[in-house]
């Protein structure tokens, strides 16, 4: 069966609020970054996918404008997630492996700054029973931290711990958003502190993936993807334990990262205690390093945050720092959804 | 290694009408699904992965609404995805979905479409105001009629046409008792005496606005030979798109459409696709785009698409007839009215069409489009075994 690289990862500076550019102005620099990688043009990409939220931009069909940055003339071959950009990269890798595309471009982007994020994301939930409430992303994750200190399985200063690291892991990362690693910060919703809490951020990103031969013409060190899976958990906050994570296990296990130990993680945890569930659901040991770039904390453009944690463990890949290593991407309150990757730097193809 | 052969062996769809208020957004796509396993004699545990698609979520006011709907389309514990392209979103959907079990990614795979369009407001949906950008012209009436009116210039076409084939769509509605729109008493002159909307298009020349789902059951080899109806084999498919706009566009014909119809001919090595195709289920929201789509998609030469509407080749005993099912014009949930025609393609060529069959229909054509008439998304099925 084919197999299918990481070849070039871009990402934008991701900021507070881009008021002064469009969403096209915004993909276009970075997929012309990832593109020019690899020296590849928009017409020499044989499949294109997506990932974006409407509702972030506050108006349907969004994603048409974003098309234009692509530069889609000739016609391309061209698909659309409405999720986070990591489940546009699976679309994509499903389509190399048809044997159809020798080549895919993938990217995703997210403008939180038109709106009030919060209740912009209580739009996800259950329309007639849960969304009237407006419960705000804050608040679940709240919840969720809450949960895991009553079963003992963190406390408010090991939380404080993790954005710490995470946030001075940033101060190498030349896009992240948020570098500031004070832990003094007053209660948001409690238990979770601002320190708890991921930055509000424009930001975008873009993958080349490319297929056996052509990817280790394409790039020195290509990032074979080894395995990559993906599982839902139920959207009923009380129809789940959410200090665990059964759909991250079960996508792990079946992108096959329990077979052999792996050097770096990069984890879509937008909260700390999210880190927490997600360590133990991949059963990863200190020995981990967990989140190099800073994660989700350090900066969290939705829909594309997901995709740069790929991007940041493929880049290591590509670089000889790591190995084998893993990215997770999530999706939905509190975990519901989550992706896993296992990425490869020797040429097992 | 070759593609694994992908074939659909269940297909479900809703009761479609105006407000379907005896269920909610769950119990909607339910329905479809239902059906669908129903069909394929299987049950939830026996589906490997969900792939769901709709238009933009602001038509019911929940965002990614795939999360809400894990439980009610047996998701929970699998990978569930959600496709969007505008339009042609119910096409696109059902491709991801054929891709997985051609890439032997999963054996079993749930493919769902849905819009339920009476909680919400789609004019309102489309008109969101977008700052430094056009507004959108009155809906998506405002922004076609200048193309149909581009084609009547260039084409000469008489001005009845786009009657002639509401009037028929709607007639073959008649047939299909998921259909929207039953009208028994319509006749010809009233689709004429209609008020005109935006000129050239009259208010019974236009697609209505429904509540509705649609599903299918994709499969590999293996999986079809359990079916216990005959299954539809996917010989072609393909996704193009071009940009919104710019000074190159052809808003008639555009190239996009042309280069995804030439794909997926290629792919299920047709070379005359008047002839060699027996049906064709096309996205028509707006009469005019029958005559319009049968130039972009090679069955008629340009120019010449309304020709083959007026001699009546179109009709549901016609030699080459489109929409059996009564089309998006008789039927428009938006988000499933792309698979609606993949799957009315898939119903054809399996015989299970019931009173809107085709007789002897053994290759079938699925076509959506969607946006500014940018996305495109196809397939072609038979009655056969491709690699057979």
């Amino acid at each position: 069966m084919t197999e299918v690289a990481v070849v070039a990862f871009a990402q934008s500076a991701h900021v507070r609020d881009s008021a002064e550019s469009s969403e096209v102005e915004m993909v276009l620099p970075v997929l012309h970054d990832a593109l020019g990688q690899v020296g590849l043009t928009t017409a020499r990409i044989d499949f294109t996918c997506s990932g974006s939220s409407d509702y972030l931009a506050g108006r349907a069909f969004s994603f048409t404008m974003a098309l234009d940055g692509v530069g889609a003339w000739p016609p391309i071959a061209e698909s659309h997630v409405e999720m986070d950009g990591a489940w546009a990269l699976y679309e994509a890798w499903v389509k190399l492996r048809t044997g159809r595309a020798e080549t895919a471009l993938v990217y995703a982007w997210g403008k939180s700054s038109p709106g009030r994020l919060r209740d912009v994301l209580t739009r996800q939930l259950d329309p007639y029973c849960l969304a009237p409430l407006w419960p705000d992303s804050v608040s679940l994750a709240a919840l969720q931290a809450q949960a895991l200190i009553d079963a003992g399985a963190t406390d408010e200063k090991r939380l404080a711990a993790i954005a710490a690291r995470n946030r001075t892991a940033a101060r190498a990362n030349p896009h992240a958003q948020l570098t500031d690693d004070r832990t003094d910060t007053d209660y948001v919703v409690r238990p979770l502190r601002r320190h708890d809490c991921p930055p509000i951020s424009d930001g975008a990103a873009a993958v080349v993936l490319a297929a056996g031969d052509t990817a280790r013409r394409l790039c020195a060190r290509p990032a074979w993807i080894r395995g990559i899976d993906h599982r839902i958990e139920a959207h009923a906050l009380g129809l789940r334990d959410l200090t665990t994570s059964p759909s991250t296990r079960l996508a792990a296990e079946r992108a096959g990262s329990f077979t052999a130990p792996v050097q770096l993680a990069e984890l879509h945890a937008p909260f700390t205690a999210q880190e927490v569930v997600l360590r133990d659901a991949l059963r990863l040991t200190d020995d981990v390093t967990v989140n190099p770039s800073g994660g989700a904390l350090a900066a969290n453009p939705v829909m594309a945050a997901g995709l740069i944690r790929i991007g940041e463990a493929a880049a290591r890949i590509h670089t000889g720092a790591a190995d084998r290593a893993l990215a997770h991407a999530t999706s939905g309150p509190c975990l519901q959804q989550n992706l896993v990757a296992v990425l490869e730097g020797a040429d097992h193809g | 290694m070759a593609d694994e052969p992908v074939a659909v062996i269940g297909i479900g769809q809703t009761k479609h009408a105006a407000a379907r208020r005896d269920v909610s957004l769950a119990g909607l796509v339910r329905e479809a699904a239902g059906r669908a396993l129903a069909d394929a004699r299987l049950d939830w545990p026996d589906v490997d992965a969900v792939v769901i698609g709709k238009a933009p979520d602001f038509f019911e006011g929940v965002m990614m609404p795939e999360l809400y709907l894990a439980e009610a389309l047996g998701a929970v514990g699998k990978p569930m995805m959600r496709v969007h392209t505008a339009g042609s979103v119910g096409g696109s959907t059902a491709l991801v979905a054929a891709d997985l079990v051609a890439a032997r990614v999963h054996r079993t795979v749930l493919t769902v479409a849905f819009e339920k369009q009476s909680e919400s407001n789609a004019m309102w949906g489309l008109s969101l105001p977008i700052p430094f950008q056009q507004p959108l012209l009155a809906g998506a009436g405002g922004f076609f009629a200048p193309h149909v009116r581009a084609y009547l210039r260039r084409s000469g076409a008489p001005e009845d046409v786009g009657a002639l084939v509401a009037y028929k769509d709607r007639r073959n509605a008649l047939k299909n008792p998921y259909a929207h729109l039953h009208e028994d008493d319509l006749t010809l002159e009233r689709v004429l005496a209609s008020p005109m909307l935006w000129d050239p298009i009259r208010y019974s020349e236009t697609c209505p606005s429904s509540d509705g789902a649609c599903a299918m059951v994709l499969t590999d080899a293996v999986g079809a030979r359990r079916a216990p109806h005959p299954p539809a084999w996917v010989h072609g498919r393909a996704m193009r798109s071009e940009p919104t706009m710019f000074a190159g566009k052809d808003y008639v014909s555009p190239r996009a459409g042309r280069d995804c119809a030439a794909e997926v001919y290629r792919q299920a090595g047709i070379t005359d696709p008047r002839r060699e195709i027996d049906v064709a289920e096309l996205y028509v929201p707006f009469s005019w785009y029958e005559p319009m789509w049968l130039e972009n998609l090679g069955f008629a030469a340009e120019g010449e698409g309304w020709r083959l509407t007026e001699s009546r080749a179109t009709a549901l005993d016609g030699d080459l007839p489109v929409n059996p099912s009564g089309g998006v014009l008789s039927t428009n949930p938006i988000g499933a009215s792309g698979m609606l025609r993949f799957a009315e393609a898939a119903l054809q060529v399996r015989g299970l069409a019931g009173e809107h069959q085709v007789d002897g229909a053994r290759r079938a054509l699925g076509h959506a489009y969607g946006g500014g008439s940018q996305f495109f998304a196809m397939w072609l099925v038979g009655s056969e075994r491709p690699d057979s």
